[in-house]
């Protein structure tokens, strides 16, 4: 499957092919992540989307290398510039974590110690990395932190964790993060913790990081909308597997796995015309030792037919969308522009593409506001039920 | 409101639906912290819900819309103000004299696992309101009656009868939080305070259980105040809103008036910073700047710190909250939108 996947015409930053995780309990190995493949090119943003148990945070922790529990098992492999992440020796992992990829973490309140400065730290961090006296450090950290958009960084950073606000925290541990001008940044669930008008202006720094610091960034998140205002790239997981992948705006527009379809159209609308139910998706996903054989989605599947159920899992397969064939709007021309072949660009994990029968495109506000209520979430009506008690 | 015979015991006369089933007026909650400083977490809020509706309460964190749920049903004391319920001041009543009150005013909280004890079985948890509570004719209710509205209160929530016989931890978050309603509505309440119902759900979970509130409410004519910091969420499920800031109401009307053409400018900034699931949706710049804090709340206008229209009466003089329209109130000395 990974085959599959045209490669791009330079090396990327990051190209992950294969990964799985694996960890024992009782006996046996329990596998949380499975064949997970995507590459990641220089100033990229991809987002990792999935619900709660997804995979998503172990994939990052597995490429950092800070899975450290007795008995896991990584396979398959992350090329990061060329060099090999799985099963890099912690000593030459060290030297790369913090200086050529950072990460940022969901809550800025434990990731930082709270017995130090903020300063500290981060001058602690780019002692690490690179030769300079405390002075220079400190220099460079309150210069770090102005970029932030911290007010008063010198004072700022003589101050301790909790003496600060969640969106300021999460100002400091992104410094933090580019103290060392990394390549690579994940930020995992980078804004869950904090408020929605903090929210926004922390989605616009990350975003500008690409231009100002060259970065890359993989970007976790389970919020569709943090996806689609932030990432370039969309891999959506679902239980541990790729359920889809694909630029953002063709992922979001004509979404190519029912599971992604589902998930878009469960959202309640801010805007348009208010849905009597909520299309959700019934049941809840399953554990990984009770993951179907097939499809670990076709249980909570609208399109569910014979050929999803047999092992093995539907392979990642072209969705068939050719953004040339149908450039309707501003956002398709773009992707249009960005891929003149007719190289496939969106690649699901389903059958139905296969089938012929692919999924119709997701309607838009404006075209919610012109059809009735009943027609309004654009996903069959038999997924209305209000669905199994999950 | 077609409420069948087993949940109409306590609903109230058919008059009572012209009154406010629940009337809050000027209340205010403060927390004296150490070295004399003050924490006005609720700051002079007055509102009215009616029967049968749902209202939401936004707000980002440190608002005060948490601590308003609770103060509604007495889960919190208040510093002043008055907490009327059909009609009847509960302010200051006796625990005891609250108690049959209790039974028609229930909770269902963000954190599903925490609310069920781990060590129960969730049967002996959703009889334990039922055991405590006379029935409806004033005595103890029997078993048999007992075991018969579990029964129905799993059909309720559509959960399997099994369910009874097990723990919490056997269950996912969505379920948990269907056992958690499943309990609050064990007594027939007429209204219902969820704070952050679903905020701690996946997306795809969240959606069933914001319908299972949607279709009890209809079912049972139930009233909703619904507490939450997801504006997509409350949208879905609200008739009106309250958009909290600070410790006070700075805009209340209906819920598409005040998200769709919001008077208050942090309304308008609130609902744009929402990520919208689309791609190409262009949203305004962020507002600056942080909440500032609960401890030290700016002078004048709460918000004029962050305001993006910010004008010098601004910093002077506090705003009132208004009426701009029939159903629509705002706090702000120069609203967006009238009406």
């Amino acid at each position: 499957m990974p085959a599959e996947i045209a490669p791009p015409m330079t090396a990327p930053l990051l190209d992950v092919r294969d990964l799985c995780v694996s960890f024992p309990s009782r006996g046996r190995m329990i596998p949380i992540v499975e064949h997970v493949s995507f590459t990641l090119g220089e100033r990229d943003i991809l987002g990792l989307v999935g619900e709660s148990g997804s995979g998503k945070s172990v994939t990052a922790m597995a490429l950092m290398g800070l899975i450290d529990s007795p008995g896991v098992q990584i396979t398959g492999s992350a090329l990061f510039r060329g060099q090999e992440l799985v099963g890099m020796p912690q000593k030459q992992l060290r030297r790369l974590r913090g200086r050529e990829i950072a990460m940022i973490f969901q809550d800025p309140m434990t990731a930082f110690t709270p017995v130090y400065t903020i300063g500290w730290q981060i001058d602690e961090q780019i002692r690490a990395h690179e030769r300079l006296s405390r002075k220079q450090a400190r220099a460079r950290t309150v210069e770090l932190l102005a970029e932030m958009g911290v007010p008063d960084p010198a004072r700022t950073a003589d101050r301790y964790p909790h003496q600060l606000s969640g969106g300021l925290r999460q100002r400091a541990m992104i410094a933090m993060a580019l103290s060392c001008n990394p390549s690579l940044l994940i930020a995992d669930e980078p804004t869950t913790a904090l408020d929605v008008t903090v929210q926004a202006q922390i989605l616009d720094l990350i975003r500008s990081l690409r231009s100002t610091y060259g970065s890359s960034v993989l970007l976790i998140t389970h919020d569709m909308g943090v996806v689609a205002e932030t990432c370039d790239t969309t891999l959506v997981l679902y239980s541990g597997r790729v359920a889809e992948t694909g630029p953002t705006e063709v992922l979001f527009a004509h979404p190519g796995h029912p599971y992604t379809a589902a998930l878009l159209a469960s959202i309640p609308p801010l805007d348009g015309p208010r849905p009597h139910r909520l299309p959700a998706i019934a049941g809840a996903p399953p554990a990984p030792l009770e993951r179907p054989a097939g499809c670990a989605f076709a249980p909570r599947c609208t399109y569910v037919h014979d050929t999803c159920l047999p092992a093995p899992p539907p392979p990642l397969v072209p969705t068939g969308y050719d953004p040339l064939a149908a450039p309707q709007d501003d956002a398709t021309a773009q992707v249009s522009a960005a891929a003149p072949s007719t190289q496939p660009v969106q690649f699901a994990a389903c059958v139905l593409p296969a089938e012929g029968t692919p999924l119709p495109p997701r309607l838009t506000y404006s075209e919610l506001s012109a059809g009735d209520e009943a027609d309004a979430t654009g996903f069959p009506p038999s997924s209305f039920a209000a669905g199994e008690p999950h | 409101m077609t409420t069948s015979a087993t949940f109409s015991a306590t609903s109230a006369p058919s008059s009572a639906s012209a009154r406010p089933l629940l009337e809050v007026r000027d209340v205010r909650k403060t927390y004296h912290l150490p070295r004399g400083q003050t924490l006005k977490a609720v700051d002079g809020i007055s509102l009215s819900v009616m029967p049968g509706e749902v209202l939401g309460l936004v707000g980002e964190s440190g608002c005060g819309k948490s601590t308003l749920g609770r103060c509604l049903l007495r889960l919190t004391d208040v510093s002043s103000g008055q907490i009327l319920f059909e009609g009847q001041d509960i302010t200051h009543l006796s625990e005891r004299a609250l108690r049959p009150v209790r039974q028609r005013m229930q909770m269902v909280f963000q954190d599903s696992y925490a609310s069920l004890n781990p060590r129960r079985r969730i049967g002996d948890l959703l009889a334990e309101p039922l055991k405590v509570h006379p029935g409806p004719d004033g005595r103890k209710r029997s078993r048999a009656t007992i075991a018969a509205r579990l029964h129905e209160l799993m059909d309720l929530v559509s959960l399997p009868a099994a369910a009874l016989d097990r723990y919490a931890h056997e269950f996912s978050g969505g379920q948990r939080q269907r056992i958690n309603i499943a309990r609050a509505l064990a007594l027939s309440p007429r209204l219902v305070v969820a704070d952050e119902p679903v905020s701690a759900l996946d997306v795809s979970v969240q959606a069933q259980i914001v319908n299972l509130f949607a279709d009890l409410q209809a079912r049972l004519g139930l009233t909703y105040v619904f507490v939450a910091h997801d504006l997509a969420v409350v949208r879905q499920i609200s008739t009106r809103v309250a958009v909290m800031y600070l410790g006070a109401v700075v805009e209340l009307g209906e819920t598409d008036a005040v998200l769709h053409r919001p008077a208050h400018p942090y309304s308008a900034a609130l609902t744009a910073a929402v990520p919208r699931p689309v791609v190409g949706a262009i949203r305004a710049a962020p507002l600056g700047g942080d909440i500032p804090s609960p401890v030290a709340r700016p002078a004048g206008c709460r918000f004029h710190t962050r305001c993006p229209f910010v004008q010098g009466r601004c910093r002077a003089e506090e705003p009132a909250l208004r009426r701009i329209g029939p159903s629509h109130s705002v706090a702000c000395h120069f609203p967006l939108a009238e009406g």
